[in-house]
């Protein structure tokens, strides 16, 4: 463990590490789902991509010998499932959870079927990109060291907020989800732009399940995103629908993952399963403080889950 | 980055529009037949014509939104074929619509630019703002480019739209009902702009209007649509307000006059008491409203949609929480439950009646015993329906109401919206000892003839009696049937008069918030 040597100041240091660790399947998949929602269509079948996201990725890693093929993989199976959600979920009448529902079965169930043989072998992973050059304490230098995703993903969240202020596509997504007869009057296509969204969007939770399963943990299992995939969306929620602060929340809650693990690395053993549940705890809180009968939320799309007529 | 430079703000001379025999059938049913319309360039023309006369069929053939089944539209004499609204716009038309289309959600800016058609991939703000605001200033309205759409008043928001089909270059433009969201005074100011710069030359605008005081005082010429057909057209200083209404309705149709019996013991029914409600954002949306409605007397509250009336009905008929103050009804605390709907004999017609008021998928009849399956005769021994009382007080209540229905089993989503609201009407007005009636934009959206029944029923039963808030974005409507008007503006009731006494120059202000 990487704080062995450095007692309880490894306690805050395990934490760090485990969010630099952990966060990147969140900030990757909520940002996906931040464009999807922009749109004005929920795709909570993303916990579905995901796992099928980090299965192919793990498959065509070990296949190949080439993660990095294995991510490119892993984001067109996010492609291929996010034409089937958008697809269905805009169909006349056709309530988008439901259909996002259908789908988190799917994905994980032809996930789980498909990545049986690679259960056991172990597959090349990314490379690491190290902070703790400077330092000579090999702890420090395992703890600072990060997944390339997840800085594409510290890079995409600016540039999806400078694309939603300024480009025209941007506004146009913006417009479809917060007026779809506004922009049915400027003659948009409302199932075009909602479709590339959806797909663009499980693009990135594609990548966001190759970081699970070739950086952290660094396997593939059937148990490996233990609902990553469904927390990203209510981080969406939380992070107001903007791009940036998707990346503020993906920190928090890979923050709240790492803290069972954290303690347990200084001897903490007691409430050690209370403390690895802190980012469904932290989920549900959530839910209950933004949900409220009497006020809508601020941000929110305007036609949000809205089933066409 | 490559930003495209928009072309510069010419302003030319608009084109001549003119549509020759112009017929288009959905189905059976020929919505326009052999119409022919002429908009020469710079000239304010009017399209008048009862709901359902073909209007909007008309000017949605000539945006390309319908393909005419027969015959032609011609720009500048030469005929042109119309697909589709970026066609339309190529050739120097733009429609304004009857419901806004900006974004809520967007700047000013955002949506300026959002509705450009070869608007840039990549924008380049600053470059932007410097050219919107050079537009700004040598357009006819000023608003803030950096304001998001949701906090415009309506008046604002409608000027945006004719903004952008300048801000498009459009050169004719066609208007659908552009004042019916606006308070009297904003529809002067936004029509007398226009009229600016159609007298100038820059522009030529076609108008589809209800409003006859609109037409006399703005157009030039007028067009009159009557059933799908062209049923008049003239110019609008040779026609008097009656050859208008004539060509309209056809045979001389007089409103049916308005007659109030002054009630002899008029006691107060219901009585609001610093009564305050919440938009569904939590910010205040009614502001301690206090007001008495006393029996045989009908109360209009008047305002410009969005100013607190819709909460302030919806706490009435019970859909919505008060935040604090006391609801009299009768002297007794009201909290709109059924009981006490039943006990007072409160009822309601709310706007939106179908959203509103009826369980769109259930049949006309159980939508009319909505008010009364548990009582007898409908409900035996309390709860067990009988379905045959229910049938037949329907088919009563359909004939003394004349509800156009295929028949009482038929699904109330299923009629229109004039006899949805007929349905509504007769389950809140067949009551014998009604006390109370609370009415919200009853007439929305309906033709000539419903509004006169409906206001006729209104009247009838303030004449038995009965006491009437009736909340309204018609000015007109309210003047005719209230005894007293209240003017909400911001959620406070800003303006108390007796409706013989009331300037309709002061309402418009205060309506207006000043």
């Amino acid at each position: 463990m990487a704080s062995e040597a450095l007692g309880w100041w490894g306690v805050p240091l395990a934490i760090i590490a485990g969010t630099l660790r952990g966060s990147a399947p969140f900030l990757l998949v909520s940002l996906g789902e931040c464009l999807t929602e922009k749109s004005g269509k929920i795709n909570l079948g993303l916990e579905g991509t995901l796992l099928m996201g980090a299965m192919s990725a793990y498959a065509v890693s070990y296949l190949t010998g080439s993660p990095w093929l294995g991510v490119i993989v892993a984001g067109v199976a996010g492609m291929f499932l996010g034409l089937i959600h958008g697809w269905l979920a805009q169909q006349p009448r056709v309530n988008d959870v439901a259909v996002g529902i259908a789908m988190i079965i799917f994905g994980s169930g032809l996930a789980f079927f498909l990545g049986k043989p690679f259960i056991q072998p172990s597959a090349p992973q990314l490379p690491t990109l190290s902070l703790a050059g400077w330092t000579q304490i090999p702890q420090l230098e395992s703890a600072l060291s990060i997944s390339p995703l997840f800085i594409l993903g510290v890079a995409i969240a600016p540039l999806m907020q400078w694309f939603f202020r300024s480009s025209r596509w941007g506004l146009l997504i913006r417009a479809v989800g917060d007026s779809p007869d506004a922009a049915k009057a400027m003659g948009i296509s409302i199932f075009k732009v909602r479709m590339a969204s959806i797909v663009a969007g499980s693009f990135l939770a594609g990548i966001g399940g190759a970081s699970l399963s070739l950086f952290y943990p660094g396997s593939w299992s059937e148990r490996i995103s233990s609902g990553q995939g469904l927390m990203a969306v209510a981080l969406v929620i939380f992070a107001r629908w903007n791009p940036v602060q998707c990346l503020y929340a993906s920190l928090l809650f890979g923050g709240a993952q790492a803290i069972g693990p954290a303690l347990q690395s200084v001897g903490i053993d007691a409430y050690y399963y209370l403390f690895n549940a802190s980012p469904y705890i932290l989920t549900l809180l959530i839910m209950v403080i933004t949900c409220s009968p009497k006020r809508t939320l601020t941000g929110a799309p305007g036609s949000l889950g809205q089933a066409q007529e | 980055m490559k930003t495209a430079v928009a072309a510069p703000q010419i302003k030319t001379a608009p084109p001549e529009l003119e549509v020759i025999n112009l017929t288009k059938r959905f189905g059976t049913f020929t919505a326009l037949d052999q119409v022919s319309i002429k908009v020469t360039p710079g000239s304010f023309h009017a399209l008048l014509g009862e709901n359902g006369a073909g209007k909007s069929t008309l000017v949605k053939c000539i945006m390309g939104f319908y393909t005419p089944t027969s015959g032609k539209v011609l720009v500048d004499k030469l005929c042109r074929d119309i697909d589709s609204p970026k066609d339309a716009h190529h050739f120097g038309l733009g429609m304004v619509y009857q419901h806004f289309t900006s974004v809520p959600a967007m700047t000013v800016a955002e949506n300026l630019v959002l509705s450009r058609y070869d608007s840039p991939q990549w924008i380049n703000w600053k470059a932007e703002y410097d050219r919107l605001d050079a537009f700004m200033a040598t357009s006819p309205f000023q608003i803030d480019l950096r304001t998001p759409i949701s906090q415009l008043a309506a008046g604002q928001k409608q000027k945006l739209e004719i903004l952008k089909q300048l801000y498009l270059n459009s050169r004719v433009l066609i208007l659908d009902e552009p004042t019916s969201v606006l308070t009297p005074d904003e529809a002067d100011e936004v029509l007398g702009l226009l009229r600016e710069e159609v007298t100038a030359g820059h522009l030529s605008v076609l108008m589809i209007s209800h409003k006859f005081r609109e037409v006399m005082a703005f157009t030039d010429e007028v067009t009159v649509l009557r059933k799908g057909k062209l049923a008049g057209h003239g110019y609008v200083r040779d026609l008097t307000v009656d050859d208008m209404a004539h060509m309209m309705l056809g045979e001389k149709t007089e409103a049916t006059p308005v007659e109030k019996v002054a009630i002899a013991d008029s006691r107060p029914v219901l009585e609001l008491k610093d009564l305050c409600a919440d938009r569904d954002n939590g910010l205040p949306a009614v502001c301690s409203a206090s007001l008495i409605v006393k029996s045989g007397e009908i109360v209009g509250i008047a305002g410009v949609s969005g100013n607190g009336q819709r909460e302030l009905v919806e706490v009435l008929a019970g859909q919505r929480p008060r935040h604090s103050g006391d609801i009299l009804v009768n002297g007794e605390p009201y909290q709109s439950t059924r009981k006490e709907m039943a006990r007072h004999q409160v009822y309601t017609l709310p706007e939106e009646p179908l959203r509103n008021a009826c369980v769109p998928h259930m049949s006309v009849a159980e939508n009319m015993a909505l008010r009364t399956f548990d009582c007898p005769p409908q409900a035996r021994r309390g709860w067990l329906l009988s379905l045959s009382s229910i049938r037949r007080m329907a088919e009563g209540l359909v004939q003394v109401f004349s509800v156009k229905t295929p028949s009482v089993d038929t699904p109330v989503g299923h009629l229109s919206g004039g006899n949805v609201q007929r349905t509504v009407l007769a389950r809140e007005l067949s009551s014998k000892d009604i006390n109370l009636l609370i009415a919200a934009n009853p007439c929305f959206g309906l033709d000539f003839s419903a509004v006169d029944y409906i206001h006729s029923q209104i009247l009838a039963a303030r004449n038995r009696g009965v006491a009437v808030l009736l909340v309204s974005e018609d000015l007109d409507e309210l003047l005719k049937l209230s005894d007293r008007i209240f003017v909400i503006s911001g959620g406070e009731l800003v303006y108390e008069s007796p409706t013989a006494a009331a300037d309709i120059k002061t309402l418009g202000h205060k309506m207006a918030g000043h």
